[in-house]
């Protein structure tokens, strides 16, 4: 376990959040006439943190970034940025860096035009525009393309050029929508390295990343809030959050964990280790979020890669039928069906199919050896 | 529709050329032969005239041709502006204000063209805007009446444009002045244009107000056309409305040249 990284982040975390707020979110509600597309969101991203909004599509983690940015205007609630009250502040005043899943480079101007186009609304001196636009151009390595329009250039170098131009004002928060959306699998990789890269040459500015993949969420961010519905879910620091998931929503969605039935036999609270749980047939060790009463129902949750392959007659595993094996290059994803009162599906990631019987063959799941993080049973999933 | 045999296209070309060709083609190449027609009674013209065309480019019918220029690209002027100005605005105003924008923009080709020179006539001719009797309230009735094409291509040409690039450009720093004079509106250039070759094509060949409003020293070549052809002068009258239909061709090169121009200085900046 890596359970000191976690102590780690939480405190860096812990220690640079209440001197130096980059980005404050109090109570923020927007609404678009009757519907409310934001509820009561409280937020505080410190200078130099990467902050992910992670969530499905609807769940408002764009409408959250439109508020900061100052493209929405916040039915309640105030947004302050180092301190500074901006919740009615148009966005021209707010001095943020915005990057859209887009790009929205301006067609109409060279790729030169367009980083500088912040500096002339600013009236920097026309010759540090120069060695500015130089300067972004190079951090995102499109030094060569300053003559180009846009149309003349690449999806991924496009929002490369959009970072540059982002940038350039040199401001102290970073907004970034969905940057890598637009982007195929390969460009997408390649830029994330781009951004992990950035964020150690940027180590004053506050990121707010929105993303409704967690692969990213999970390789730039420090904190991740995860959203659903117009509301923040959870928010913790981003080991933390994918260890011990605290909710199924946020377990489910943050690594697409198993989620097992599972019956609390004694009363326990968050800390307490081992506490025993029935899961089907068997009495397990489960690591409990919360507070839970003896008898009631909770879940447990497994990761894929965390699961085994053994016989079906062995007493420490759950019986299983195996439905459906994909090869995904790395390693096997097999779907199983569990059998007993629930027929809930699962999902075990294996390497190795020496092990693994046939379609419709019958299987055990072997639970890990640690003991499995035991959320509410809450409603949905 | 895909044709693929040789003799489908063939058919589909000629069923075409077959409703083409009486509807616009025909009417459009009499007129150039009665143009030039010194005495036309039989089926083709006895004689031949330049004399037609000398008449139509001279004296009072010249007068008309420069009047008409003139009233198109101040009533395409107008109606652009207003047009550009009511989308823009529009975008950015609650649901119902755009629905009455909408409504409203699109009046003057709701209605009769005569309802609208009647309109002017009557608002016009007392009170504290007195324009009846001068050149204005024939421009003015052709910018209402072609103000519904600027405001409909300029609102098609926004609602193709994503909002995202007005965003960007304001949290870069730029005032709203400044987002909408370097971002909207150059990106917003081709529907302008075109919504200004609309306008002046439209101007040129407006007839049904100018002729209830028009003093007497602001006669448009519309109705001058309408006026001789009145008068059984039909040889000269076409004569006059091919002038008018090669000046409005030029007036439109014109405009595309310069959008052209504005492009090419903007590409090597």
């Amino acid at each position: 376990m890596t359970a000191p990284a976690i102590e780690r982040t939480a405190s860096a975390v812990a220690s640079a959040a209440p001197t130096e707020s980059a980005i404050g979110i109090q109570d923020l509600t927007v609404r678009y006439g009757s519907v409310t597309a934001l509820e009561g969101l409280t937020l505080e991203v410190a200078r130099g943190e990467t902050v992910a909004l992670l969530g499905p599509s609807g769940s408002g983690k764009s409408t959250a970034l439109k508020a900061v940015a100052g493209f929405l205007r916040p039915a309640e609630g105030r947004i302050t940025l180092a301190g500074r009250d901006v919740t009615y502040e148009p966005p021209n005043k707010r001095g943020i860096g915005v990057v859209v899943q887009n790009y929205a480079l301006f067609p109409h101007m060279r790729v030169a035009d367009n980083v500088a186009f912040g500096l002339r609304a600013r009236r920097v001196p026309r010759a540090e525009v120069g060695r500015r636009v130089t300067e972004a151009l190079d951090m995102v390595g499109m030094a060569g393309y300053a003559r180009r329009y846009p149309r003349e250039l690449s999806g991924g170098q496009q929002q490369r050029v959009a970072i540059a131009r982002a940038l350039a004002i040199r401001p102290p928060v970073l907004l970034l929508d969905e940057p890598l959306s637009a982007l195929d699998a390969t460009l997408r990789a390649d830029l994330l390295g781009e951004l992990q890269r950035l964020r150690g040459e940027l180590p004053d500015v506050a990121i707010m990343y929105v993303t409704h993949d967690q692969t990213e969420a999970l390789a730039l961010a420090d904190r991740i809030a995860v959203m659903r519905d117009a509301r923040l879910v959870d928010l913790d620091a981003t080991d933390r959050l994918y260890r011990r998931p605290p909710s199924e929503f946020t377990a489910s969605f943050l690594g697409a964990a198993n989620l097992l039935d599972a019956r609390v036999l004694a009363d326990c609270t968050a800390g307490d280790d081992a506490v025993r749980v029935a899961v089907g047939g068997l009495t397990v060790a489960a690591d409990p979020t919360g507070a839970f009463a003896e008898g009631t129902r909770a879940l447990l949750v497994a990761r894929p890669h965390t699961l085994g392959v053994a016989e079906v007659d062995r007493a420490d595993t759950l019986p299983a039928r195996l439905v459906a094996t994909q090869w995904r290059g790395a390693d096997y994803r097999l779907t199983c069906v569990l059998e007993g009162d629930v027929e809930r599906e699962i999902r075990i990631d294996v390497t190795d199919l020496a092990a693994v019987p046939a379609l419709g063959e019958r299987l055990g799941v072997a639970l890990p050896a640690e003991p499995c993080v035991l959320v509410p049973a809450g409603a949905g999933g | 529709m895909l044709v693929w045999s040789r003799s489908g296209r063939a058919l589909v070309w000629a069923l075409f050329a077959l409703v083409f060709a009486p509807l616009v083609l025909a009417p459009l190449a009499i007129l150039g032969i009665a143009a030039f027609a010194g005495d036309w009674n039989s089926v083709l013209p006895a004689s031949w005239t330049s004399e037609n065309i000398r008449e139509a480019t001279a004296g009072t019918n010249y007068d008309s041709l420069v009047v008409s220029i003139e009233t198109a690209l101040g009533a395409s002027l107008i109606a652009i502006v207003v047009g550009t100005w009511a989308a823009i605005a529009a975008r950015g105003a609650p649901r119902f204000v755009r629905r009455l924008t909408d409504a409203v923009f699109h009046l003057p080709v709701a209605v009769p063209s005569v309802v609208v020179g009647l309109g002017m006539l009557v608002a016009f001719s007392d009170g504290p805007i007195l324009l009846n009797g001068t050149k204005w309230i024939v421009i003015a009735a052709h910018a209402v009446l072609v103000v519904t094409f600027a405001y409909s291509t300029v609102s098609a040409g926004l609602d193709r444009t994503d909002a995202a690039f007005a965003e960007v450009a304001a949290s870069l720093g730029a005032s709203p002045a400044r987002v909408l004079l370097r971002v909207r509106l150059p990106m917003l250039l081709p529907s302008i244009t075109a919504a200004a070759s609309l306008a002046i094509a439209l101007s040129m060949g407006e007839v049904g107000a100018t002729i209830m409003v028009y003093p007497a020293e602001w006669r448009t070549l519309p109705v001058s056309i309408f006026t001789l052809t009145d008068r059984g002068k039909v040889l000269l009258g076409s004569a006059v409305t091919v002038v008018l239909l090669v000046a409005t061709l030029v007036v439109l090169m014109v405009v595309g040249l310069l959008k052209g121009r504005v492009e090419e200085r903007r590409r090597r900046r």
